[in-house]
């Protein structure tokens, strides 16, 4: 009888797998995997700890390099976060532009993920078709915004400028060649026997193990755990879109592949109602003293300059208080817990980000299984490692 | 209650009608140090011998179930002097859909018990608390730091740490 040994292997930091500088320290018998151990904080910049030390406003560009394949959604988060604090209203006409580039974000994230994830495991194909179709959304957040991942757009009480001509016929004809897309993309995947053996039944979690280890997002939705929080704790308008939450009840690497396919041409389809509902109106409310005075006003008007002048200088000034508001981000529940002392700046800000708390969930799914699928079951969580890191 | 800022919830309703409070009353009342809310969201501070036993309550009552530890995190108040510590639990019940937010407040070098086996999402944000605030967990299985390499020195969201760091690079 061959003596039993437990080998330790690295994974990362500088693995093309790892989406990133993971390092996964792997304990193999032969080659099954005993353990699996996550070493984070190569990316570590202490965005927490900067907040303290910015304006309100000044944090905004913070949260763009969070998870740069969905800026949109960080800074919606962000945005939401303040403006409970200060308890802001907002534009109806503002709150269909966000929700509009937060939707554009989750299939930007999504494509990203289908893309890499499918490389990861042999598809290359995958990599360009996913990576032309994200050029679309980029363009339209770059016309719209005028960056391409970092696009810092929304203030507290709207946009921070309207829409340009042409937008909407941009989303729909985006949207309409999406459509087409997705089932290209299907007609490649789903039914492929590579794909499936590499997908079907591997890095299994069940629900109660999930909702335990705190994982959220599509993953978590894949576990048959039925919680969006766009359709539960409604925000901006979704409560106004009609939309399904698809759940997969399987919990393998397959079910969650499923689930945010099912989630892109639900954002497809909302991204329709949106672009037809989009109602005419102010994009920001500028008579409120924490929204900036039009920039050609502030060289010929005295009020507007003082305005401006003030609002640079003195910053928000929030009630004492603490709030937590989250959204669902591409990736799972992203939070912001943010403590006020009635300063410009943020006593506390702490960041909940998803891809940090699923990340927890990954030994539970490779326990057992082969070093090979490791692979595909870190590709499957959807992780990003300027979120984890901060 | 939404979690979003909306017209509707963010009136400051009487805390003391939450479910989740009348329960902690009902079957903890000792532990209640503190109630109160903001925009909506209510906050209960409970001292931290009994915390464990609250958070754990809070998830096993049919009527509150709240069986996601959404976030946990602390918050340094360095001018308080007798407990400048204040360890933050977010949770959410993913069944009746209702926020929480339970708060214990310990004084520096005290020890607050782990709340992995209430939640083992607790594991990694313990974690951090740790590597951040220098706050010790009794009873965690893994009380390494998480961000910060290990032989790093000092806690960096302290309020006394400054921005640009204690070493110059």
């Amino acid at each position: 009888m061959a003596k039993q040994e437990i080998m330790t292997i690295n994974m990362g930091p500088h693995h093309p797998s790892t989406h990133g500088v993971l390092r996964v320290i792997l304990e193999l018998d032969g080659e099954v995997v005993v353990n699996a151990t996550p070493d984070i904080g190569y990316l570590h910049r202490g965005i927490e700890k900067l907040s303290e030390d910015k304006k309100y406003l000044q944090v905004l560009p913070l949260t763009d390099r969070l998870d740069y394949l969905a800026s949109g959604s960080n800074n919606l988060a962000y945005i939401l976060a303040v403006e409970k604090l200060l308890g802001i209203e907002v534009p109806r006409r503002a709150q269909y532009i966000r929700t509009i580039i937060a939707e554009l974000s989750r299939i930007q994230s999504h494509l990203i993920w289908l893309a890499t994830h499918a490389a990861d495991i042999g598809a290359v194909t995958m990599l360009f078709y996913g990576m032309r179709e994200r050029e679309y959304i980029l363009d339209i957040i770059e016309m719209t915004t005028g960056a391409r991942l970092m696009p810092t757009y929304f203030r507290p009480g709207g946009v921070v400028n309207d829409i340009p001509d042409g937008f909407k016929a941009r989303v729909k004809e985006f949207v309409d060649r999406f459509d087409v897309k997705v089932n290209e993309y299907e007609r490649l995947l789903t039914k492929n026997r590579i794909w499936m053996a590499r997908t079907k039944d591997v890095g299994y979690i069940s629900g109660e193990d999930a909702i335990d280890l705190g994982l959220s997002g599509p993953s978590l939705r894949a576990s048959g755990v039925d919680w969006d929080i766009r359709r539960d704790e409604s925000y901006e308008v979704y409560d106004e879109l009609d939309f399904e939450v698809p759940v997969l009840p399987e919990g393998d690497v397959y079910a969650r592949y499923m689930v945010r396919m099912a989630e892109m041409r639900q954002s497809a389809r909302m991204l329709r109602q949106l672009v037809d509902g989009l109602p005419e109106g102010p994009y920001i409310e500028r008579s409120r003293k924490y929204v900036f005075p039009e920039k050609e006003r502030v060289k010929d008007s005295m009020g507007a300059m003082i305005h401006h002048f003030k609002l640079v200088i003195d910053g928000l000034a929030p009630p004492e208080g603490e709030i937590y508001s989250t959204i669902e981000a591409p990736k799972g529940e992203l939070g912001f817990y943010i403590v006020s002392d009635g300063s410009p700046k943020p006593y506390r800000l702490r960041i909940r980000p998803p891809s940090f708390v699923n990340l927890q969930s990954l030994l539970t799914m490779c326990k057992g299984g082969m070093l090979a699928d490791v692979v595909a079951i870190i590709g499957s969580i959807d992780i990003v490692l300027g979120e984890i890191d901060r | 209650m939404s979690s979003s800022w909306n017209r509707q919830n963010c009136q400051n309703e009487d805390p003391e009608q939450h479910s989740a409070v009348k329960v902690l009353r009902r079957d903890l009342a000792d532990a209640v140090v503190e109630v109160g809310s903001f925009r909506g969201e209510v906050t209960v501070v409970v001292s931290p011998e009994r915390c464990i036993e609250a958070l754990t309550l809070l998830r096993d009552d049919p009527d509150l179930a709240f069986n996601f530890l959404s976030d946990l995190t602390a918050v340094h108040w360095i001018d308080r002097e007798d407990a400048p510590f204040e360890v933050v639990y977010n949770i959410f019940s993913i069944e009746k859909k209702v926020r929480f937010r339970v708060k214990t407040r310990v004084k520096d070098g005290v020890e607050v018990d782990t709340a992995y086996g209430v939640w083992r999402t607790a594991d990694y944000l313990e974690r951090e608390v740790y590597d951040m605030f220098g706050i010790r967990f009794a009873g965690h299985p893994d009380p390494r730091r998480i961000l910060n390499p290990d032989d790093f020195e000092g806690h960096p969201l302290r309020k006394e740490f400054p921005v640009g760091g204690q070493v110059k690079w």
